[in-house]
């Protein structure tokens, strides 16, 4: 099911999942999970929410422990090591800074606990805020911080505990829009400035995918697949995969024939479209083929369309403008479906208006095709 | 218009006066009065029958009376004692109520916690002398055991007057403290956890400090309940009990001398709005926040 994706690490990888299981009574939250992360990479765990990755990182932290399986840190099999005493920390949901101490104690704190002496604390965590731009900070409580320093501040009192690995809980998800974006590129910047392992858990495909060496998508327990974050786009393993990284048409349909290395679907509406599989499709079989809006074009006219591109029509329902992601909302003529196809950065067809006809096609090896999945 | 807006803040004035009067009333004609009352007979003496006299007599002989003094340090030390006691015994039971115990099990927990107060408290204590006197039953089930030969009394001792004065308070004390430990967010304990600290670092750190409004509501509560109680002392402690609120009896009840039993009285007022300053100053909290705890 997985693509080999993680390249061998010369020496032993920072994190090493090995067929991990956690049952909570009859529900099997992760399943059977394997996986390394490389030492120094960024990789994050991706998922709907309720899909076991929590309970996957919370294993790693130590606070939840395997049914089955072995974890490994740093080459180190982590059986029976308390979360206070592995090179792992932590940066939590909502962050979970300590309310009651400043933002130096904060940072403070875990090489208080290490007994580092004060003086020795004191220019650590000076160091510390110095590298992730909180000079002069200390002495601020954290209640008077915004939501990127507060971020910060999280990353900052975990990494002076110099940890083999980072992990971190959505960490982004209490923030806005705006600030989201600007503290992903810092994020992305922040790793690659410590060079520390980020194992990096989240639902926001687009964090997963702008931050990430290495991404495990996950569902229901289980790694659906492993890759880079390009492999995932455009050559998603499953039906899950690709309808849940980046946007997509899906259409569902059965296979109407097989035609060397394509196949013919035909949807509800009985349009027939034509797809590359990506496993061998019998004819009849329930399919599901995706299509990436970038990956249709639009036509005036079908003539206009590149030769070997299959040729549709189309209605147009709506104009999605939305900067470069610009797209229309259109119904396939037959078949009523709707589907979202990206707008041309000329402008070429930014006159487009609801009712409009408008022809539409794409090379069937950029739709992917997938057996049904059963529910 | 102004006529109106007028009449109806008139009304509202009304109707907020209404509202406070029975607090007001309660307030004024029940502890201001009485104390007024009191204040002004602790500071007189009588130089004949019938006959009074403006004079600090009273409290010069509380300080000359060493029966006094010792007495009421006696108490403020085991009040103190009584609330830190009780402050131990509370904080596991509202650590579990707050953190452990889930749902149905956390309501049971509190309502048994709760149920002794369906009891009077002379009843409770009472309860207290049936299992406790010589002719009781845990003297009995020492003798069963072997391990005392004869029947002991278990009553009139010090450590007896703890246990009946720690039993009545522990409900007053757990339930700030429940309060103020249900509202410490998880997480952080975790965070904690994951940067390395042990139990008791974790106390230390976060959950103390969490929970110090908690804490210092209780213990001046309990301190207070502790200090101004005066059956639990007198029915488990007997002649020993030596409570300061007994000689505040002594003087209006057996001896008729009110304006001495005044003058105690306003000592062991003094006394205790003294020790919750202390604590308060101590513990670093502000008396309005840790009001808002109890």
């Amino acid at each position: 099911m997985s693509t080999p994706a993680t390249p061998a690490p010369e020496a032993a990888p920072d994190l090493a999942v090995r067929a991990v299981t956690k049952q909570f009574a009859a529900h099997v939250a992760v399943d059977a999970v394997d996986f390394s992360v490389a030492r120094g990479s960024f990789f994050s765990i991706l998922g709907p929410s309720g899909c076991g990755k929590t309970t996957l990182l919370r294993m790693i932290a130590g606070f939840l422990q395997p049914d089955r399986g072995t974890i490994a840190i740093g080459g180190r099999d982590m059986a029976n090591v308390a979360p206070n005493k592995r090179p792992v920390n932590m940066v939590f949901q909502h962050l979970a800074l300590f309310p009651m101490m400043s933002v130096g104690e904060n940072v403070a704190f875990g090489l208080a606990r290490r007994g580092v002496a004060r003086a020795e604390r004191t220019r650590r965590v000076d160091a510390m805020l110095e590298r992730v731009g909180l000079t002069g900070s200390a002495a601020k409580r954290v209640d008077q911080l915004s939501g990127g320093q507060r971020q910060r501040v999280a990353i900052a009192r975990s990494m002076v505990l110099e940890p083999t690995l980072l992990l971190l809980d959505e960490p982004l998800g209490a923030l806005d829009l705006k600030l989201r974006e600007h503290m992903k590129v810092e994020l992305k910047q922040l790793q690659s400035a410590f060079g520390t392992t980020f194992v990096y858990i989240t639902h926001d495909q687009s964090e997963a995918l702008v931050l990430s060496d290495h991404v495990g998508v996950m569902n229901r327990g289980r790694f659906e697949q492993l890759g880079t974050p390009q492999q995932l786009y455009y050559s998603p393993a499953s039906a899950f995969v690709a309808g849940f990284v980046g946007a997509n048409n899906r259409l569902a349909g059965t296979v109407q024939s097989v035609d060397g290395a394509l196949v013919e679907l035909t949807t509800g509406g009985g349009w027939r479209v034509r797809a590359r599989p990506s496993t061998a499709l019998a004819t009849g079989a329930a399919a599901e083929a995706f299509i990436r809006p970038e990956s249709m074009t639009l036509a005036r006219a079908a003539a206009e369309l590149a030769p070997g591109q299959s040729a549709h029509e189309g209605e147009v329902t709506d104009m999605l403008f939305d900067g470069a992601n610009s797209t229309v909302l259109l119904k396939e003529r037959s078949s009523r479906i709707e589907l979202r196809i990206a707008l041309p950065q000329t402008g070429a067809f930014a006159d487009l208006r609801p009712g409009q006809r408008i022809s539409f096609g794409f090379d069937p090896q950029r739709a992917i095709c997938f057996p049904a999945v059963q529910h | 218009m102004t006529e109106r807006a007028a009449g109806a803040s008139g009304t509202r004035r009304l109707l907020l006066a209404l509202l406070l009067a029975p607090a007001l009333l309660w307030l004024g004609l029940l502890i201001i009065l009485p104390h007024l009352d009191l204040a002004v007979l602790s500071f007189r003496a009588r130089v004949a029958p019938q006959q009074y006299a403006p004079s600090l007599a009273q409290y010069r002989s509380f300080f000359g009376e060493p029966l006094y003094w010792h007495v009421f340090l006696r108490t403020a030390l085991m009040s103190a004692l009584a609330t830190a006691l009780t402050l131990l015994i509370a904080f596991p039971v509202a650590w579990i109520i707050a953190k452990l115990a889930r749902g149905r099990a956390s309501a049971l927990l509190f309502v048994v916690c709760l149920i002794p107060f369906w009891v009077s408290e002379t009843v409770r204590t009472l309860g207290w002398m049936i299992l406790l006197r010589e002719s009781g039953v845990l003297p009995a089930i020492l003798v069963h055991l072997g391990i005392t030969a004869q029947p002991v009394e278990l009553l009139y001792h010090d450590a007896t007057i703890l246990v009946g004065l720690v039993y009545t308070s522990l409900l007053f004390m757990v339930v700030p403290l429940v309060g103020s430990l249900e509202s410490l967010d998880n997480s952080l304990i975790e965070a904690a956890y994951d940067l390395g600290a042990r139990g008791s670092a974790i106390l230390r750190t976060i959950i103390i400090p969490h929970a110090a409004p908690g804490i210092t509501a209780g213990c001046i509560v309990v301190f207070m309940l502790t200090l101004g109680n005066y059956l639990t002392p007198t029915l488990l402690g007997g002649k020993n009990s030596l409570w300061f609120t007994e000689q505040i009896y002594n003087q209006f009840i057996t001896r008729f001398n009110w304006e001495q039993g005044a003058a105690l009285g306003f000592l062991l007022l003094a006394l205790s709005t003294a020790m919750v300053w202390l604590g308060l100053k101590l513990s670093g909290q502000r008396f309005g926040d840790v009001m808002r705890r109890v």
